[in-house]
């Protein structure tokens, strides 16, 4: 196995029983990167990082870290660390003690610990806690001092689950930005668990989507947000319209597909789909336009009546009825004030999308779509 | 304070209605109080009552004599009482610390590991406390006698004092008070995220270090805790002891009923006195001890 990986994960399986939590996952981290493990809660994700940190053994399949096979090695034998959802520290300890306690175990010597804890703290913003408790502590600055008491080690990999949960929102922007800031001062790949899919689309270099223990797609923000492989991740990343139809064949290089609600459209080929087959069309809202009146024989044109708009500050959400219970959400950019909204309820218009803006998904094929998920680095 | 839950209505209420609205919230807060006074004093006035009755000068319980305080002077200077106490705190230390180490690695395997029969075990472990003091006396008895263990004392000499303290009493003591311990230390350790056993071992702790640097620290205001109440629980036993100590053999809960039996005499209020005042300042230490642990207080509220 090639040492330019950090992590890699070969046919991993993890049984609890009878319950399967990760199926024959393979995956490539390189080394240096920000991955995301990104998916509901009970897809796995957790489950994949506490194996690699050596706290859950795989049922099947092999682990390396820097290139060497981790088997059965328990967690102190393993060249990683991890920031805990609840933090984790010793409450019984102080700041300097917490942060230098893998040192410790580690037998440096004094001299060595105390001036790698005062430049781990100093890189955290935390210089002169030291005597604090963690109890005194807030929760941005516990969280700081998990992340000095995991990073002082130099760790080949960074575990991180779910590390800023239990932050009040604003708190989490900034810490999002910190952390990536601070992965790329150090150097050190680091392997994010969260199901919050804008904090993995702001962080991360590639994000691996995950859902019922399988690793669905893999990619950078913009690849799993602009193609998503599956309707899942459609789903779980951002918000998309679903429309449902049948594919009547191709044209230009395109799939043409006839919409249940009337109409043909043409979209992007992610998967080979034969003619006649039921499919699920993917369209994000914010590359719908939306244009007064009837269509006037532009592609991927369907006719539609305002429902509902909705002004959110930066945008104004509109919702078309077109027919047979099917709504399209459309988002505009609020780019000039004053400018009211195109459309007001109760309008006929025109919704209409770029060929590439649209994804098509087979029906019958959505459960095993992640039948090759890894495409490699 | 009591009549403050009717004052926001008052508004919309007539006068009359508001006025006895006002009495029956002052009659609920009148009722409660009194109620609660007059449970403290159905639990300490018989301890109020005992400790003035200490200092009775006069041969009997129920006259007042004046005061004095011949009845400790009296205390101090008997050999008897003086063997008795000994015997009570050497039973009570020893079996204290036995009893905290295997209630404590009890408590961890019930809390931490998983096990066939750990179920049963869970239940088999809290029995003592279930079943009643006299059926597990005649237990103690009976198996004492079928294993052959017997009364066989152990001989110590402990400040001049020659000791002959029967195994079997402390076996008896070890064996109520591994329960006790266990439900104490279990509860700390319930409550302390696993993750930090994780976290250690994270930072290249292994078992043994974890369990010292992290693990036992954390579990010792349990520990203490649990101890203390070993330690009450065994000086005030004295059905178990009375029972697995064979004749002649006296702690100090076993001596007071030995004097009761002859006559009660002031000498019996002295020794209770001290014997509460003693188990008052236990608790206060261990209270004392739990403030001062980190994390949350363990709850020993098992009376």
């Amino acid at each position: 196995m090639s040492a330019s990986y950090a992590v890699e994960l070969v046919s991993v399986t993890k049984r609890f029983g009878e319950v399967v939590a990760v199926r024959d996952m393979t995956l490539r981290i390189p080394d240096g990167e920000f991955f995301s493990l990104l998916g509901p809660s009970g897809c796995g994700k957790t489950t994949t990082l506490r194996m690699i940190g050596g706290f859950e053994m795989p049922s099947r399949g092999e682990i390396f870290i820097g290139g060497e096979p981790q088997g059965y090695r328990p967690p102190y034998q393993r060249p990683v660390n991890t920031v805990f959802q609840s933090y984790a520290l010793f409450p019984h300890m102080t700041v300097y003690e917490n942060v230098a306690f893998g040192l410790e175990m580690r037998g440096v010597s004094r001299e060595d610990i105390r001036r790698r804890v005062a430049e781990a703290l100093d890189m955290v913003r935390l210089a002169g806690m030291e005597r604090r408790r963690p109890s005194q502590l807030s929760g941005g600055q516990q969280q700081r001092v998990a992340l000095a008491r995991a990073l002082i080690n130099r760790p080949k990999v960074l575990l991180l689950d779910e590390p800023l949960g239990a932050l009040d929102l604003k708190l989490r922007k900034a810490m999002q930005l910190e952390l990536k800031q601070l992965q790329h001062r150090v150097g050190i790949t680091f392997v994010y668990v969260t199901h919050d899919q804008e904090e993995a689309l702001t962080m991360s270099d590639r994000i691996a989507v995950m859902n019922h223990g399988l690793v669905l797609q893999v990619g950078t923000a913009e690849e799993i947000y602009e193609h998503p492989n599956c309707r899942f991740v459609a789903d779980f990343i951002g918000e998309t319209n679903f429309l449902h139809g049948t594919i009547a064949g191709r044209r230009q290089g395109a799939l043409e597909v006839t919409l249940d609600v009337g109409g043909t459209v043409l979209a992007q080929a992610g998967q080979d789909i034969g003619r006649g087959q039921p499919v699920t069309l993917a369209v994000r809202p914010e590359r719908v336009r939306l244009s007064p009146g009837l269509p006037g024989g532009e592609v991927n044109a369907l006719s539609g009546t305002v429902e509902d708009v909705v002004y959110t500050g930066v945008a104004t959400t509109y919702w078309v009825a077109l027919g047979q219970g099917e709504r399209l959400m459309v988002r505009q950019q609020n780019e000039q004030i004053g400018a009211g909204p195109v459309a007001e309820r109760g309008e006929k218009v025109t919704v209409s999308w770029p060929v590439d803006a649209a994804s098509v998904f087979a029906q019958a094929s959505e459960a095993q779509a992640q039948a090759a998920p890894e495409a490699g680095a | 304070m009591s009549s403050s839950p009717s004052a926001p209505e008052a508004k919309q209420r007539p006068p009359h209605r508001d006025l006895r609205g006002a009495l029956r919230a002052h009659l609920g807060g009148m009722l409660l109080s009194s109620h609660a006074v007059l449970l403290y004093i159905f639990l300490y006035l018989p301890i109020v009552v005992l400790v003035v009755f200490s200092f009775n000068d006069s041969r009997f319980l129920a006259k007042w004599g004046g005061a004095t305080f011949r009845w400790y002077g009296e205390l101090a200077g008997d050999t008897q009482v003086a063997y008795a106490l000994w015997n009570s705190l050497f039973i009570a230390v020893l079996s204290t610390f036995i009893s905290t180490v295997i209630g404590t690695l009890a408590a961890m395997a019930m809390e931490r590991y998983r096990f066939h029969g750990q179920l049963a075990m869970d239940a088999l472990l809290y029995l003592p406390i279930i079943i009643p003091d006299i059926a597990m006396a005649i237990m103690l008895l009976i198996w004492f006698n079928l294993s052959g263990v017997g009364f066989t004392p152990w001989k110590v000499e402990l400040f001049g004092l020659r000791l002959a303290v029967p195994y079997s009493v402390i076996i008896g003591h070890v064996s109520f008070n591994i329960s006790f311990v266990a439900i104490v230390v279990r509860a700390r350790l319930a409550d302390m995220d696993r993750a930090l056993e994780e976290a250690a071992q994270d930072l290249y702790a292994n078992s043994w270090q974890t369990f010292r640097r992290v693990l036992l620290p954390m579990m010792m205001p349990g520990i203490v805790a649990g101890a203390l109440l070993a330690f009450t629980l065994s000086m005030d036993d004295f059905v178990i002891t009375f029972f697995t100590s064979g004749a002649g053999f006296n702690t100090l809960t076993v001596y007071v009923f030995g004097l009761v039996k002859k006559g009660v005499t002031p000498k019996i209020n002295a020794i209770s006195t001290l014997m509460v005042v003693f188990s008052l300042a236990l608790v206060g230490l261990a209270r004392l001890l739990q403030k001062g642990g980190e994390g949350a207080p363990v709850d020993v509220d098992l009376f």
